[in-house]
């Protein structure tokens, strides 16, 4: 048992950093990214704080999941760093990432249970088997996103937004700070779009921080506090009304968006949605 | 009833063929089990490869070793090895596609392989033991070794079991959970590369893949839960082994084919009732 408890120190404890006090939950700072020459990210700067819910648009190619697996520590920027409380993302347990739907092998052999509990590995440590407090953990990780009946189902029989939801929850169970989601709304029907937006609502008063990659130019101006507005460049980022302006809007989409006038109010029309990017 | 028995004891009389029984349901157990990853990873060619590219291991050991199964077992493991890690990362080069390099590679290998048997004077007996193995050669120290190695893969399956699973269903997850993934997508490698050398006297160096992926297949099939694949995985290999010696034996048959075959038909039996109206 001594033995083990060693191993696990051993193992455990270089991977967790400190968080430094004082420090942005999340400072972005000069990232650049390079794929084979192409330059897919450029000099993105910006900080976020705690509980904030931040939306990342742009249209197909700026670089919206680049970002955010930068962010996540799982892709290394060609130039530029990463902090999350004073620290690079690579020391931090921290922080979910929540993939696109289709980047998932929905046939794999795993229950909705089993999907949550991967979020527990990383406190186990090696040769470690779930305990009762992470059983609990993952209890209460899905009461929370309302999947306690589906515990045990398989995960190729979910519907979209349950999916969503079980990522969400093993995001929980990870005891994220910071939450990352490329697309999750993506392919839902509205009710399910709006079922995940009351869990990030309830996320915000625990104080997880989420940034979300989305298409929807509607939804991030009315659900967002900020907006990122990207195309390879950050082309602006603040209050919805300050981000969303003909001009910004024109520069980050080009031709793909055509800007209606009705009455004073700016309607944007045709993003040319929605996977990859 | 008595005639049954006498059909399923009248084999065991012979040594030769208990030893083939216990080393068949071991090592196609043991493929059985590395088997799930290397279906749910979508690893198959991978494992075809590699079990191809350890002939020219093999070749040398036979020609170096005299004969001797010691030396033919540690060339191979060696061979095994290196050729796991060097697809490995040969995979992580982006020049050409993957399948495209090992493709190259394994069919060298191969030749190599062949070319190194055929300077020795009983090269097509020889030959066709490494491709399509010799189950009923099987002797106590190879027994020994089998079980040895058997453990050590099994082990090491159940002990980073929660690793293997978070690597091969989300390699993303595993790098924010801060798991050395490197570390263990190699390790996985390694313990493919082992069951490969320790099953290949069962069926040789041609059929490895079917072992590896057949009865994982089926089980792939029959379940949703991953231990329970895991299970069925295995106890389809062992069934396969001992219909497919039983069958050899009456039927005259090689018996590492034999042993596939029955597999193979498992395999179709279970996704043709799969299929069946549900």
């Amino acid at each position: 048992m001594a033995l083990m408890n060693w191993w696990r120190m051993v193992t455990l404890r270089e991977r967790e950093a400190r968080h430094a006090p004082g420090e942005p939950l999340l400072e972005v700072s000069r990232v650049s990214m390079h794929y084979n020459g192409v330059l897919a990210l450029e000099e993105i700067s910006f900080t976020v704080e705690p509980g904030e819910r931040i939306a990342i648009v742009g249209p197909n190619g700026a670089g919206k999941s680049t970002l955010l697996k930068i962010i996540a520590g799982v892709l290394t920027p060609t130039a530029g760093s990463v902090r999350v409380y004073g620290h690079g993302p690579q020391g931090h347990l921290c922080i979910a990432y929540i993939p696109q739907r289709n980047q998932v092998d929905w046939n794999f052999p795993l229950t909705v249970a089993d999907v949550v509990m991967m979020g527990r590995v990383g406190k186990m440590g090696l040769l470690r088997h779930p305990g009762a407090r992470d059983w609990e953990v993952v209890r209460r990780a899905l009461e929370q996103v309302g999947l306690t009946d589906l515990a045990h189902r398989p995960i190729r029989a979910l519907s979209g937004g349950q999916q969503q939801r079980m990522f969400i929850a093993r995001a929980l169970a990870q005891e994220a700070e910071l939450l990352l989601m490329d697309e999750p709304f993506t392919g839902l029907d509205l009710p399910a779009q709006e079922g995940i937006l009351e869990i990030l609502e309830r996320l915000r008063q625990q104080g997880v921080t989420v940034l979300v990659a989305t298409h929807d130019l509607d939804q991030a101006a009315a659900y967002f506090d900020r907006v990122l507005l990207l195309n390879r460049r950050l082309i602006a980022f603040g209050s919805p009304e300050e981000v969303f302006t003909p001009e910004a809007l024109r520069a980050a989409y080009g031709g793909h968006l055509r800007l209606v006038s009705i009455g004073g109010e700016l309607i944007a029309v045709g993003d040319t949605c929605c996977e990859g990017g | 009833m008595g005639e049954v028995w006498r059909l399923l004891l009248d084999p065991l009389q012979h040594t030769f063929m208990v030893r083939g029984l216990i080393a068949a349901v071991m090592a196609g157990g043991l493929c059985a089990l590395v088997g799930t990853y290397v279906v749910l990873r979508g690893m198959a060619f991978f494992g075809d490869a590699l079990a191809h590219s350890i002939l020219p291991g093999l070749a040398l050991g036979y020609l170096l070793g005299g004969g001797s199964r010691d030396a033919l077992f540690w060339w191979g493991l060696g061979t095994a090895i290196l050729a796991a890690l060097g697809i490995g990362a040969l995979s992580r080069g982006q020049q050409l596609k993957e399948d495209t390099a090992i493709g190259v590679l394994f069919a060298g290998a191969m030749a190599l392989g062949v070319v190194l048997i055929s300077t020795s004077r009983s090269y097509a007996v020889d030959l066709t033991h490494l491709l399509f193995g010799d189950v009923l050669g099987v002797g106590d120290q190879d027994l020994l070794r089998l079980t040895i190695f058997a453990g050590i893969v099994a082990a090491a399956v159940v002990f980073f079991y929660k690793e293997f699973l978070v690597i091969s269903f989300d390699p993303v997850l595993a790098i924010t959970l801060r798991l050395p993934t490197r570390l263990f997508e190699n390790l996985l490698r390694i313990l493919i590369a082992i069951t490969v050398v320790v099953a290949l006297q069962t069926v040789g160096v041609a059929l490895m893949v079917a072992m590896l992926v057949t009865p994982a297949a089926t089980a792939y099939l029959l379940t949703h839960r991953l231990p329970a694949m895991m299970a069925l995985s295995v106890l389809l290999a062992a069934l396969s082994a001992v219909v497919g010696l039983y069958a050899s034996y009456y039927a005259g048959v090689a018996s590492g084919a034999a042993i596939v075959l029955i597999a193979t038909v498992l395999f179709l039996i279970v996704r043709w009732i799969r299929k069946a109206p549900s």
